[in-house]
């Protein structure tokens, strides 16, 4: 990910109100090539609206889209055939096999008739729905009516990719597959995926943005969201512990405190590293030094923390 | 884009059983009223030989089995009509369609073109039946050309309201009844207006297709039929269009 990529995707101050109630307020986003998005919330922050927006599916009341260049409301037929979408519920016609469904699909984002068979080996291969050509989407199990929602959307080869919630009720080994198929796709096309689970930004996206209450309050790579507002600190256990007040002196150390017998928190300025001190005392003062672990940051401790913030 | 959806459309209503059941009763219907006008027809064929002017096979046996499919089209159309929006709005798919890169015109037609081209085949399966008679006797062309012309158009018109009303709801059930209640209404009105040249027949579609039925074509009735289902489509797009800015 570079910033001199162009971007695929730009979104400028979008709202949508539902009657009086204003469901998303001011979103602005960019997305640029082989970059992998996650869009944070709470249920009902207004992240699948947005993305509806993003798609066409819905008009936003005020600003604007465009889409490699096109602009979703003058030109939506060029804008609308470089974007694939998975919404919530995949839109699957349950009585259609999942080759005539994919065809269908393919044939609605004017993909050329040379190409179509290509891609639809190509897409069932991605998405492991290499046996299942034939299958009649109704009787598939939701995992697989979920591949078949995402081959959906990555038939036409779409330069952006916009998948709400792909992983929702899927058993763990489908989501590693999905995750990775994700990761994959996001190398050569923009993703924006929505989403509440926390692990799954950790695992794919390379930015982040927070929505609460139809605002974006928060956006960053998901590295540095990891460290937001993260005071640097370990755990230290000891054997034979000294005093609270001789850790404390210790250069570096803002604050030691004692979490049982043995064991205690220390945190120190980003800075320093009084660890290593710490293990040269307990050396020579007979400590008896067990085990130091580092203190992380979960990324629902951050997210609790930042949507708390607002 | 049009012929695309058209195509997924009449292939989907084969995918679902109850499609071939319907046809398959709609045979048997068809062919019981068939037998039952040619037998009456064969009976009073020898007195009917005498009059100056007498009705032929065409006439006594096809204009009224037209008639017949005609009313039954009342209660066919909708119960195809219903599934075509409503459905898929209640199982979310329609978002692909508004998301895909075809317009609010696109889908509707291609809708329409899909449903047309399934009525058409129980139309032509119906002037296959009238062909039979060939078999025994001269068939005036012209006058069963003319029915299954008003026959076509009729179901069109038909078809063009069930798919505004399938448009304006999520529950296929309740497209079909307001479907059905609106084109018994428009019967209704036809029945009750006892004068043929009453103001309120020319308002039902039943009305103008019995100008067809009795073999005239009148370009009244045509550009009826003809507005009628604009006027039905056009309100259908608005309402798919609608979609994309209420949500």
């Amino acid at each position: 990910m570079s910033d001199a990529a162009p971007p695929t995707l730009s979104a400028h101050n979008l709202s949508r109100r539902f009657g009086q109630r204003e469901v998303v307020h001011g979103v602005s986003l960019e997305l640029r090539r082989g970059e992998v998005l996650g869009l944070l919330g709470h249920n009902g922050a207004g992240k699948s609206t947005t993305l509806q927006m993003l798609t066409g599916a819905l008009m936003p009341h005020s600003g604007q889209i465009e889409i490699c260049g096109f602009d979703l409301a003058r030109q939506p037929m060029q804008a609308k055939a470089r974007v694939g979408f998975l919404p919530e519920t995949p839109p699957l016609y349950r009585e259609m096999s999942v080759d005539d469904y994919l065809l269908f699909s393919a044939r609605l984002h004017r993909v050329p008739h040379i190409q179509i068979a290509v891609d639809l080996a190509e897409t069932r291969r991605r998405c492991g729905l290499q046996d299942c050509g034939k299958k009649i989407i109704g009787t598939l199990s939701k995992g697989y009516r979920q591949r078949v929602g995402i081959a959906q959307a990555i038939i036409h080869q779409p330069e952006v990719i916009i998948l709400d919630e792909p992983t929702v009720g899927l058993d763990p080994a489908q989501i590693r597959d999905i995750r990775a198929l994700i990761r994959e796709l996001g190398d050569a096309h923009s993703v924006i995926l929505s989403t509440h689970l926390l692990g799954e930004v950790e695992s794919i996206c390379d930015r982040v943005e927070i929505m609460h209450h139809g605002r974006i309050i928060y956006g960053d790579s998901s590295v540095k969201m990891q460290q937001y507002g993260h005071q640097p600190g370990f755990i230290v256990t000891l054997m034979a512990p000294p005093g609270l007040l001789e850790l404390q002196a210790i250069a570096g150390v803002q604050q030691a405190e004692q979490l049982s017998a043995t064991q205690f928190r220390i945190l120190h300025t980003p800075d320093s590293d009084p660890g290593s001190t710490l293990l040269a005392l307990a050396a020579q003062n007979g400590w008896q030094a067990k085990q130091l672990v580092p203190l992380q940051a979960r990324l629902e401790d951050v997210f609790v923390q930042i949507t708390e913030n607002q | 884009m049009i012929l695309t959806i058209a195509r997924k459309e009449f292939r989907s209503l084969f995918a679902t059983p109850s499609t071939w059941l319907i046809l398959g009763a709609l045979q048997f219907i068809f062919a019981w009223f068939f037998l039952a006008r040619l037998d009456a027809f064969l009976q009073v064929q020898t007195q009917l030989a005498q009059l100056a002017n007498a009705p032929g096979a065409t006439q006594a046996v096809a204009a009224p089995l037209f008639g017949t499919i005609a009313l039954i089209m009342m209660m066919l159309v909708p119960a195809f009509t219903m599934r075509l929006i409503a459905e898929e709005r209640r199982n979310q798919t329609l978002t692909l369609l508004l998301t895909a890169p075809v317009s609010s015109m696109h889908i509707v037609l291609g809708k329409y073109l899909g449903l047309l081209l399934f009525l058409l085949l129980i139309i032509a399966d119906c002037a296959l039946l009238v062909l039979v008679l060939t078999a025994g006797t001269q068939l005036d062309t012209g006058l069963v050309l003319s029915n299954a012309l008003g026959l076509l158009l009729l179901t069109a018109s038909y078809a063009a309201l069930g798919l505004y009303v399938s448009a304006l709801t999520a529950q296929p059930v309740v497209a079909a009844i307001a479907t059905l209640a609106a084109l018994f209404g428009l019967w209704l009105v036809e029945v009750s207006a006892v004068d043929s040249d009453h103001a309120w027949r020319a308002l039902a579609p039943t009305g103008h297709f019995q100008s067809f039925n009795s073999g005239l074509l009148n370009s009244a009735d045509l550009v009826y039929f003809v507005l009628f289902s604009a006027a039905f489509l056009l309100l259908a797009i608005r309402r798919v269009h609608n979609n994309r800015i209420y949500g």
